[in-house]
């Protein structure tokens, strides 16, 4: 009798694991009726609550667009705040879904970590800032500084690189979350604060006296933020790529939140086949979703020219310049493949 | 009547009667415990490994041979970005055991002096004492590692408008830096004449014990091994000409540069930590005192001990039995609440490890050596303490 009973609950028990261990993450999204996004805790233009508690930022806007691609509604996101410590692991248990936030696309992240990574939504590099009162005009002078970095990042692994390279000696004064980076900086436990030029922007406006702290010219690391998936499911991998693509194509293609209704008359068979419009298309149920995904995504979050100007270019505090993030044609690295 | 006691039907046999039997109750309980137990440990094993397949992430222990590629800021060994994730894991280690060493002692120290001090007959002392207990034993200690780290941050000045101590010490919010001792040629001796002369102070108390008893004369034991222990080395060190040299902190750019210097995590942490348990302890030593029966004193009073002997002889030997159990569980906390150092960017063992984590992906190979080696620590500390206690312990004859 104790046998059968033991037996039945361990199959029970074993049945009930194997049908959670499932990996099609889009047809789970589609069921549960929302995309599990993981963000930053809270980086000025990126992800960020605003006084009402509404997320607000690029990564934000990102994983909004991938809302409106696959229900076409980009408020049916819910958000996971990570720190650069717990990021890995919330999206390896799948806690999240995607995660989007500044995470910098690496070989060993991509491989040892189990990731994909295929589009990228910022093109950063790590820089330095430092008190104006130091007096400093660039990075090679830091000899002998005391550096705050967060650790578990591709910061802290650079600047100690940076600083062995050129043969400087630093005191590395490291904690786990930004905001205790940010306090220390701020409280002078040390002379020198590096991340991410995007991040030192971000940071420097939630500095008591932004005025009194520059940042230095050099750029020290190549810095891909990219979106990333659980490896071994390309279908999803497939629609968080393109919403972030279609994002660039529309402002390759000139199409922004206000005009989309307008253009989905075009005559223009790219911007027809982009809108869904084309008679018997089928790339948008090829890719799992509806064909009017990407109408979806621009009419709800905008093309990627206003979602970087509206968060952190020049709509924003931050005032970022589009820099390596301008499209290909006009002179950046921000390129999407042909949707065709 | 009484018939009817004897006469009366004979239990049933069968499931009624098996319900309702103490012994076979118990056994169902246990092996419905174990079978629970089995099934939940399955199933989480189970999870682990599929979902480990699923993720598609390495496993196993090999990263940590690797290049760690970061750099920490306090190591008591040699350490750069080039050494091993091993190595940083090691160095965490120690900076944990440094910070469980040094606050285990003073922890003790000022717990000891706080409970002898709530027990004073003199009211500001005891009230005094009682403030600091409640104060302490009613605040979390993050908040307390918290109050200590922005309390230093916040008070001391920039390392250019340092505070200069004597000695060529310099106090700013970069730590404490002074001169660093540099020991030259022949410097080995020094701790070897240490060595011989603890030992010849433990050998010299050993026969005044046995003086005392035979002749019942007293010498200054306490004196006299002081001076073998500071005075042996001491000839040692100007026999070999006083190889000693000190490199200096000097004003550099940015910092002190050279010299040795305690950071202001580590103080905050130390602090932090012996402060918050040296309450509990006060209250170990308090309850333990008290709990010498009152007729012990007045006996040693009755024969004739004054009351520092009596305290020294018949209150602390019995008032240490009690202590010592629950003085080891205050020891494993203050080991345990050190891993809170990660909060205010201390390195002890998870925050390297932590890090390790995160720059490995390497979850639960991280989180599986985090906990041997808590649990290693743990139970070390225990079996000292039980060893000490089965020392301390009544003889009943």
């Amino acid at each position: 009798m104790k046998k059968t009973l033991l037996s039945a609950a361990i199959g029970a028990a074993v049945l009930g694991i194997s049908s959670a261990a499932s990996a099609a993450t889009l047809d789970d999204v589609k069921a549960k009726g929302f995309v599990q996004c993981g963000v930053n805790t809270g980086l000025a233009g990126f992800a960020q609550p605003d006084a009402s508690g509404a997320w607000k930022g690029f990564d934000v806007d990102y994983c909004r667009a991938v809302a409106a691609a696959v229900f076409g509604d980009a408020t049916k996101v819910k958000y996971t705040p990570t720190t650069a410590q717990s990021r890995f692991t919330a999206l390896q248990s799948g806690e999240v879904d995607i995660l989007a936030r500044n995470t910098t696309w690496t070989i060993s992240r991509d491989t040892a970590l189990g990731f994909n990574f295929r589009y990228v939504n910022y093109y950063d590099g790590q820089g330095f800032m430092v008190p104006k009162s130091l007096n400093v005009k660039s990075a090679l002078e830091l000899s002998g500084a005391a550096v705050c970095v967060q650790s578990g990042t591709t910061t802290e692994l650079n600047l100690a690189d940076y600083f062995k390279t050129n043969n400087l000696q630093y005191n590395p004064v490291v904690f786990e979350k930004l905001e205790e980076v940010n306090a220390a900086y701020q409280a002078g436990r040390c002379d020198v604060y590096t991340t991410d030029q995007s991040g030192l922007y971000a940071t420097r406006l939630a500095l008591s006296n932004p005025d009194d702290h520059v940042i230095l010219p050099e750029i020290i690391s190549k810095e891909p933020l990219a979106p990333a998936v659980r490896q071994g499911d390309d279908k999803w991998l497939d629609v968080v790529t393109w919403a972030g693509y279609a994002l660039v194509q529309a402002e390759e293609f000139g199409i922004t939140s206000a005009n989309v209704d307008e253009m989905k008359n075009s005559t223009n068979p790219d911007i027809k086949r982009f809108l869904g419009t084309e008679a018997d298309t089928k790339i948008g149920t090829d890719l799992g979703l509806k064909n009017d995904w990407a109408y979806n995504i621009v009419k709800n979050v905008g093309n990627y020219g206003e979602v970087f100007e509206r968060n952190i270019g020049q709509g924003s505090p931050l005032k970022i310049a589009r820099g390596l993030n301008a499209l290909w044609s006009k002179g950046g690295l921000q390129y999407a493949p042909p949707v065709r | 009547m009484t018939d009817k006691a004897v006469t009366a039907p004979p239990p049933k046999r069968g499931t009624t009667s098996l319900i309702y039997d103490p012994k076979a109750r118990s056994i169902f309980f246990q092996v419905l415990t174990v079978v629970i137990l089995v099934v939940v440990v399955m199933w989480i094993a189970h999870n682990v490994s599929s979902n480990l397949a699923r993720s598609n992430t390495a496993s196993g222990y090999g990263f940590l041979g690797g290049r760690s590629g970061f750099d920490v800021g306090q190591s008591l060994i040699a350490y750069s970005s080039d050494s091993t994730y091993g190595r940083a894991i090691l160095v965490g280690l120690l900076n944990t055991l440094l910070i469980a060493a040094t606050g285990i002692i003073t922890a003790t120290v000022v717990g000891f002096i706080i409970g002898i001090g709530r027990l004073s007959k003199n009211w500001l002392v005891a009230k005094l004492c009682t403030v600091y207990v409640e104060i302490f034993r009613n605040i979390p200690p993050l908040l307390v590692i918290f109050f200590w780290y922005s309390g230093v941050l916040a008070i001391l000045p920039q390392p250019r408008d340092a505070i200069q101590g004597p000695l060529s010490t310099f106090l700013s919010n970069r730590g404490l830096t002074f001169p660093y001792p540099i020991w030259g040629e022949g410097a080995s001796v020094i701790p070897i004449a240490f060595v011989i002369a603890v030992i010849g102070a433990i050998g010299f108390a050993v026969w005044q014990k046995k003086r005392q008893m035979a002749t019942g004369k007293q010498l200054p034991t306490g004196w006299i091994s002081a001076g073998i222990i500071i005075g042996l080395p001491l000839i040692a060190f100007l026999a070999v000409g006083a190889p000693l040299t000190f490199d200096y902190p000097v004003e550099g750019r940015f910092n002190l540069s050279g010299g040795g210097n305690i950071r202001p995590e580590f103080v905050a942490l130390y602090l932090a930590l012996s402060l918050y348990t040296a309450a509990f302890i006060a209250e170990i030593i308090r309850a333990g005192i008290k709990g010498v029966g009152k007729g012990q004193t007045e006996a040693a009073a009755a024969l004739g001990l004054q009351p520092n002997k009596t305290t020294q002889l018949v209150v602390v030997p019995q008032a240490f039995r009690i202590i010592i159990p629950p003085l080891t569980s205050q020891y494993l906390n203050l080991t345990k609440n050190s891993s809170l150092g990660v909060a205010i960017g201390f390195p002890e063992l998870f925050s390297t490890g932590s890090t390790t984590l995160n720059q490995t992906g390497q979850a639960i190979e991280m989180i599986s050596i985090m906990l041997t080696i808590y649990l290693t620590i743990s139970i070390l500390t225990s079996l000292f303490m039980n060893w000490f206690n089965a020392k301390m312990a009544l003889v009943e004859r």
